[in-house]
């Protein structure tokens, strides 16, 4: 690497650093699983110890249903699952074929699809939050998952079609040059030579949309507040924190739909990553 | 020769028309009826009858935000909020980029590990924090109380104000700051260190040669490099904090004084049942978002020009 050698004094702070950087990342995340673990009771009458037995049970009381005594977060993680996936596949099914056309073919109005996909990735969408929702009420989709679905596809195919162009910029042209040279039309130049190079990069912007539409809480919170059996994950959580319900299972909760997320983003990190810094390495 | 320009252009539109339609309905449809609406009295009531009666234009609702305490104080919460948030981020980023910058034992973990703020749902986050923070079991509260020699426990979320040492500080906002600058400085972190790997180590090995000290290369090398994506960050950050709901609103519900643009448009929508003035309120976020966009546009052309 480069030949200007850190001394011991600078190696010292930099460890510094790092300790410090690391107890406030991961300092709350480690104080939130610590107190899912330790009864309720325990934690309000001290509230700085630490866990003298392991007591899983506020997981299991988050999950199960209200008719077993439960807060039905197992029933909000359904909706979550059901709607971030239906998401991702037609959010990335969209997306796959504008990204590649944006990146690669020369059609007339490129120059402008390119322009609107960049303004739409930086538009606004809290400006967008009234109409929609006035739209979808209208049509008697608010208060529905598939209202919820609509909201989500909208929502990730700007990001979506912006990562995946990215992705499709940084691959070599001419194997596609080759293919077409050897009279490959243009479904199968997609089919056998673009989608499986481009592999990495749709799973990575799956993934992404995928935590979008897992984590959103916003349009959960404007479209089914008042449907409870409806909830998602993260406006069950947000909702019940409003109710008396111990703040040990509030966080077992917090933890148990955090866990997926954290898992699936560190094993598509690298791709993810480079996705969304694109352009800020010139 | 003309047919394979035909055909691709064919092509390219064929491809391109799903995304572009999904664009038009769910961005430029919305728009342009955010645009009617800001210009007309409209009501939660009224949803059944659109587009059954005409519209009545008037500008009633631009004049109300604009003669209302509630438009401007939430205007100022939010520039101070956005400003202070992309601030802080870009600091933290740069602490950690520069810190991390030579490879050393265990970096790829540290790195991976300093993400998981920004990959948390930010529920999650808020409950943490809000458990943090509670005035009852919080630990923040029982430390201070503990070891601090605090009197009465300090209620984080809730105060719009405290004397500090005779300094009045806005409590609540600076903690909601703090969650976002704990949120989203991975960010600025992946982005700058992206851009200092590209940074050639032959030029920092010549300005060590010419005597240049660690402080002086960092000053004089490594920073103007790392110019143009800071200015980048500052204004996405500005750009995505100037309309941020979420994090505001699930910490404090927009209680001490944290009422966010966001929050706002929210309250007349859902709250007053008043679609017009959340529109007219949606409208002049997006008016000073445009600003900034086209700053930013402007700063990334000529980040990728240099």
């Amino acid at each position: 690497m480069s030949g200007v050698r850190p001394t011991r004094a600078a190696r010292a702070g930099r460890a510094v650093v790092v300790a410090v950087a690391l107890l406030w990342s991961l300092g709350p995340v480690a104080y939130g699983v610590v107190l899912a673990v330790r009864p309720f009771g325990e934690v309000t009458r001290d509230p700085l110890g630490l866990p003298s037995t392991l007591d899983l049970s506020a997981f299991a009381t988050a999950m199960r249903d209200e008719a077993d005594g439960g807060f039905g977060l197992g029933r909000f993680v359904l909706n979550s699952l059901g709607v971030a996936l239906g998401t991702v596949v037609l959010s990335v099914a969209v997306c796959v074929l504008g990204a590649y056309a944006a990146a690669r073919l020369r059609y007339r109005g490129r120059a402008l699809t390119n322009g609107i996909i960049l303004a739409v990735y930086l538009f606004p969408g809290i400006v967008l939050a009234v109409p929609k929702f006035v739209i979808l009420s209208r049509l008697g989709l608010t208060g529905s998952l598939a209202g919820l679905l609509v909201v989500y596809v909208a929502a990730t195919v700007p990001v979506a079609l912006y990562m995946m162009r990215n992705f499709f910029l940084a691959l070599p042209a001419s194997v596609e040059e080759a293919a077409l040279m050897d009279g490959c039309t243009l479904g199968q130049l997609l089919v056998r030579v673009v989608l499986p190079i481009a592999v990495p990069g749709v799973v990575a912007t799956a993934i992404y949309v995928f935590m979008i539409a897992w984590n959103e809480y916003f349009y959960a919170l404007l479209f089914l507040v008042q449907h409870r059996d409806l909830w998602t994950a993260p406006l069950g959580i947000a909702q019940l924190g409003d109710f008396q319900v111990p703040v040990t299972v509030l966080l077992a909760g917090s933890i148990a739909v955090t866990v997926p997320v954290v898992i699936i983003f560190f094993l598509a990190q690298r791709y993810i990553v480079s996705g969304l810094v694109q352009g800020a390495e010139r | 020769m003309t047919s394979a320009r035909t055909r691709e252009n064919r092509s390219g539109w064929l491809l391109v028309s799903p995304s572009l339609t999904v664009v038009a309905l769910v961005v430029l449809l919305p728009f342009a009826l955010v645009v009617v609406f800001g210009f007309s009295e409209v009501r939660l009531v009224d949803i059944p009858f659109l587009g059954t009666e005409p519209i009545e234009w008037s500008l009633d609702n631009f004049r109300r935000a604009a003669a209302s305490r509630a438009f401007w104080g939430a205007l100022w919460t939010t520039v101070l909020y956005a400003g202070l948030t992309s601030a802080g981020s870009l600091a933290v980023g740069l602490v950690l980029a520069l810190a991390l910058r030579r490879p050393f034992r265990g970096r790829g973990l540290v790195r991976a590990l300093l993400l998981v703020p920004y990959v948390l749902p930010v529920v999650a986050a808020a409950t943490i924090w809000k458990t943090l923070l509670n005035p009852q079991y919080g630990l923040v509260n029982a430390f201070g109380r503990a070891y601090l020699g605090w009197d009465t426990p300090v209620g984080f979320l809730s105060t719009t104000s405290a004397d500090v040492w005779g300094v009045p500080v806005p409590v609540a906002l600076l903690v909601v700051v703090l969650f976002d600058v704990w949120k989203s400085a991975p960010l600025a972190f992946l982005f700058l260190t992206a851009r200092l790997q590209s940074v050639p180590g032959e030029i920092e090995e010549a300005a060590a040669l010419d005597g240049a000290n660690r402080r002086q290369i960092l000053r004089f090398v490594l920073l103007p490099q790392l110019r143009a994506v800071a200015l980048l960050l500052l204004l996405l950050r500005f750009i995505w904090s100037f309309q941020t709901f979420d994090d505001v609103y699930l910490l404090t519900e927009g209680a001490g004084s944290t009422q966010v643009m966001a929050i706002q448009v929210y309250t007349e929508l859902v709250t007053k049942a008043d679609i017009g003035s959340a529109a007219a309120f949606g409208l002049l976020m997006s008016l000073i978002l445009g600003v900034l966009l086209v700053g930013y546009v402007l700063l990334s052309r000529r980040a990728g020009e240099s």
